[in-house]
């Protein structure tokens, strides 16, 4: 029976590009995420040059509104979301005892997504028409009449696909954590990597609809001259803030979340301790999550929404820092008495909370809507988002990658080179974002490409790019640590850092692509942790052991995914400048059919084509496990 | 555990249910329904928002719409919400071809539904109204239309079922589909009855 069907099995580049293996598309979006993470970390150098001195003229005005609109966006949309992705990908079906996600191919569908939008988002540096409204794209600025080339075009359309590939992400995380715990994992004995997915990817599912809507509206402005923003027909550019906001501050706590769902996994696990408070940390991230819906108008203050609205988000906004102030007494408590070991993980962990702290204590300066009207829009609000962002979601990231390095591939990370990462872009990260915070009190406006002399600026800024730099070259050794590493030897045992809580260290490291011989049966919070103090060597089984039935892989995501960038292309070049033949097809909208067409087809392919997948037998899985 | 195991043999009571991949597809379903709900939500406040932005001579919605046309509209989309109900029903008793039949109705009642809208739209553009006459006129062809854009997929993708039950019978693997798939055609019900009360019925009042 179980061999009916014989599977065709990929090896190589086809393999990759057909992979339906979480693990293997978790690989994708780190290598995918990590690369927009060195475009946009360039993007960022280039603009420190550009402010290093008063009048500098390193880049124009217009470069410098291009690079500055797409290092905010790359950063956000295709680094962070990606990397957090990865992170998810790779551990979330390992931590809840399950042996693949519950979509596979749709897993697939939206890493392949999310890189075209990627692609054709970046692919505006080789057409010459770069965004450059901002990663928020406010109108009036962005409408045709101030925008008019292609670029605006490319964000909106490359953030419309990949957030298509976000979005179906996070319905299969969603449905996986749900439908597919191992037995005896309930919620509350869940990680807190896996309870921060879990709200994460609700926060996706009701915060990116929003930007859908915003980017169609938006998109039928520039290419079909409706008239959303439009104010002479009758348009409102203040709806476009709404609709960014009503997504964008959710966004902000996707981006969060998973990050404190690593710091308490990686605090607990090098403090030798319990996590302190798990129940009331679960709490505080359900509650974050929550009220995270409530408070978008807060980037809105000096709109003029009036007093009782400005005073109602102010008190809501202020409101999230209760929560977070739980889970940061957490995580001390849980170090509190603990035998603590500084790793590289650990270090960029323990480095998080006071740099996190300092990011929310601006953040309720900002919330405060009187106080609001002379930080807004300076430099003082960028030290704060990028103390959220850099000093919580990249450290956390960083420490999350040294964590579960050798889970993923098998192999240690240098503990002296990840060390070093730490305290070069440590020191790099303060340095370049703290003064920022007096250059936004002194009156230094955000998003304008240069300064004046003898305002007071000038040695601040210095400072601020020489730790760019510094950030930088921790990045550079962070790469020279993976390349190290690669070339050592698969030895990393299941639980390399001896002291694993969670059920992924009960497991080889690599995972085998079948994760679990024996789906694990689980007896408590900690489950591996609790095996442990009871004297077990692992954890018992819940099954005997069987054949393992895996789906196939499939091209289908890719091709679909490529339909997309093709019908994105299609749809804004239909408007051109060229001649003949090929100022036709795309004019006729041929090209965004044709787009179309492909994505639609494979839908349908897929819809009749059953998989059956193929199984794995016993014999081979004893086998395997023996050579381990 | 495993879907194909159970392809052949008894068809259990919920077959929608019987596997993992059918209630991972029902309840992920269910999720992506949320997201839908959020999507036609901004759709609708973006309506309210605009809806009195009409400028200077054009039509508004009280002088565009015309109730009958609309209402024959709406009932034809009830209707085609409670054939597919029989048709779910027809496939928890296992009976296969009346399932198939009351799919088929479905199929006929939405098509039926688009052709009176797109007649509508017709009419409208011709009386002044088009998609960058105003912000109203934008937001309304908007929501309106992505109404429509999924009555058109629903439509396919049913029409695609039909052929795949045909083909293959009704099983764990198909009937977690028709199931989902009658899911989505409710919710493309319900938007429409919101649409026909804020759009429709509010825009006659003015
Ligand atoms: C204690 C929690 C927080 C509070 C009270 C808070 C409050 C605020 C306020 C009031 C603003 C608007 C400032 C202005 O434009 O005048 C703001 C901006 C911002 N915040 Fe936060 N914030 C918090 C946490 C976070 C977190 C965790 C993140 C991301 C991980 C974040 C990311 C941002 C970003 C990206 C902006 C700037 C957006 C832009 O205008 O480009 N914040 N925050
Ligand atoms: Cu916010």
């Amino acid at each position: 029976m179980a061999h009916a069907h014989p599977v065709k099995r990929y090896t190589g580049l086809m393999d990759w590009l057909t992979t339906v293996d979480h693990k293997k598309i978790g690989i994708l979006y780190l290598i995918a995420g990590g690369f927009f993470f060195l475009i946009g970390g360039f993007e960022a150098l280039l603009i420190r040059i550009q402010l290093w001195k008063p009048l500098n003229n390193f880049v124009s005005a217009d470069t410098y509104n291009e690079l500055l609109t797409m290092h905010g966006t790359t950063m956000i949309f295709l680094a962070a979301m990606p990397i957090i992705f990865a992170l998810m990908n790779a551990i979330v079906p390992l931590q809840i005892g399950a042996r693949d996600v519950a979509f596979p191919f749709v897993n697939a569908l939206g890493f392949w997504t999310f890189l075209f939008g990627g692609l054709l988002l970046n692919v505006s540096w080789i057409a010459g028409a770069v965004p450059d409204a901002g990663w928020t794209s406010y109108l009036p600025l962005a409408d045709p009449t101030y925008s008019p080339g292609k670029g605006v075009d490319f964000y909106v359309l490359g953030l419309q696909i990949a957030g298509i590939g976000t979005l179906v992400g996070g319905i299969n995380f969603l449905v996986t954590i749900i439908n597919m715990r191992a037995p005896g994992m309930s919620f509350m004995r869940m990680p807190m990597f896996t309870w921060s997915a879990f709200i994460t990817s609700a926060l996706i599912l009701f915060a990116f609809p929003a930007l859908t809507v915003g980017l169609v509206a938006l998109m039928f402005d520039r290419l079909f001259s409706a008239n959303f923003f439009n104010v002479s027909g009758g348009g409102n550019t203040v709806l476009w803030e709404h609709i960014f906001w009503i997504f964008g501050h959710p966004e902000v706590y996707i981006l969060i979340l998973p990050a404190f769902g690593i710091i308490s996994e990686v605090i607990s696990t090098f403090s030798r301790k319990r996590l302190f408070g798990y129940s009331s940390m679960v709490f505080a991230t359900v509650l974050i999550g929550f009220l995270g819906f409530m408070v978008w108008a807060h980037h809105m203050f000096t709109v003029g929404l009036g007093p009782v609205a400005n005073a109602l988000f102010s008190i809501a906004t202020m409101l999230i820092a209760v929560p977070t102030g739980i889970k940061i007494f957490n995580w001390i408590f849980t170090m509190w008495g603990g035998s603590i070991r500084f790793t590289a993980a650990n270090l960029f962990a323990v480095g998080f909370v006071p740099t996190f702290v300092m990011g929310g204590v601006t953040g309720v300066m900002l919330a405060a809507a009187p106080a609001d009207f002379q930080y807004h829009d300076s430099y003082f609000v960028v030290a704060h988002f990028h103390y959220v962002i850099v000093g919580g979601l990249v450290l956390g990231l960083f420490s999350g990658l040294h964590y579960w390095w050798p889970k993923i591939f098998g192999r240690m990370l240098s503990e002296g080179l990840g060390k070093l990462t730490f305290w070069t872009f440590y020191i790099g990260f303060h340095l370049t974002f703290f003064v920022q915070h007096f250059l936004g009190l002194l009156g230094m406006p955000r998003r304008v490409y240069t300064y004046l002399d003898g305002l007071g600026f000038n040695s601040m800024n210095l400072i601020s790019t020489i730790g760019a730099f510094l950030m930088g070259i921790g990045t550079i050794i962070f790469i020279i640590n993976i390349i190290v590493t690669a070339a050592k030897p698969k030895t990393a045992s299941n639980d390399p850092w001896e002291d694993g809580r969670t059920l992924e260290w009960s497991i080889p490291s690599p995972a085998p692509e079948y994760n679990f011989l024996q789906t694990p049966l689980v007896r408590g919070y900690d489950a591996l942790w609790k095996e442990k103090m009871d004297g077990n060597t692992g954890m018992s089984p819940a099954e005997p052991i069987g054949p393992i039935h895996m789906p196939s892989g499939s091209i289908l995501p890719f091709i679909m995914s490529f339909g997309l960038f093709v019908a994105g292309f299609g749809f804004m070049y239909a408007n051109n400048e060229w001649t003949g033949f090929v100022k036709e097809i795309f004019a006729s909208h041929a090209v965004a059919g044709l787009g179309l067409g492909i994505t639609l087809t494979c839908m349908i392919i897929r819809s009749l084509k059953d998989d059956h997948g193929f199984h794995i037998e016993p014999e081979e899985l004893t086998k395997k496990e023996v050579k381990e | 555990m495993s879907a194909h195991s159970h392809l052949d043999g008894e068809l259990p009571h919920e077959p929608e249910r019987a596997t993992l991949e059918g209630r991972n597809k029902v309840l992920g379903f269910w999720l992506f329904l949320g997201g839908e709900t959020v999507l036609f939500g901004t759709l609708f406040s973006i309506f309210l928002a605009l809806r009195d932005q009409v400028g200077d001579g054009n039509p508004t919605g009280q002088e565009l719409f015309k109730l009958g046309t609309v209402a024959i509209a709406t009932f034809i989309l009830l209707t085609s919400s409670l054939t597919s109900v029989f048709a779910i029903q027809a496939m928890h008793r296992n009976h296969v071809k009346a399932m198939q039949g009351w799919l088929i109705i479905t199929v006929i009642l939405g098509l039926g539904f688009l052709g009176l809208e797109i007649y509508e739209f017709y009419e409208y553009i011709h009386e002044g109204h088009r998609f960058s006459t105003s912000a109203f006129s934008s937001s309304f062809y908007t929501l309106v239309g992505f109404h429509g854009a999924h009555v058109l997929f629903g439509i396919v993708w049913i029409s695609l079922l039909i052929f795949q039950v045909a083909r293959k019978g009704l099983n764990v693997v198909t009937a977690p589909k028709v199931y989902v798939a009658g899911m989505y055609w409710h919710f493309i019900d319900v938007v429409w009855v919101f649409i026909f009360t804020v759009v429709y019925l509010m825009g006659k009042v003015g």
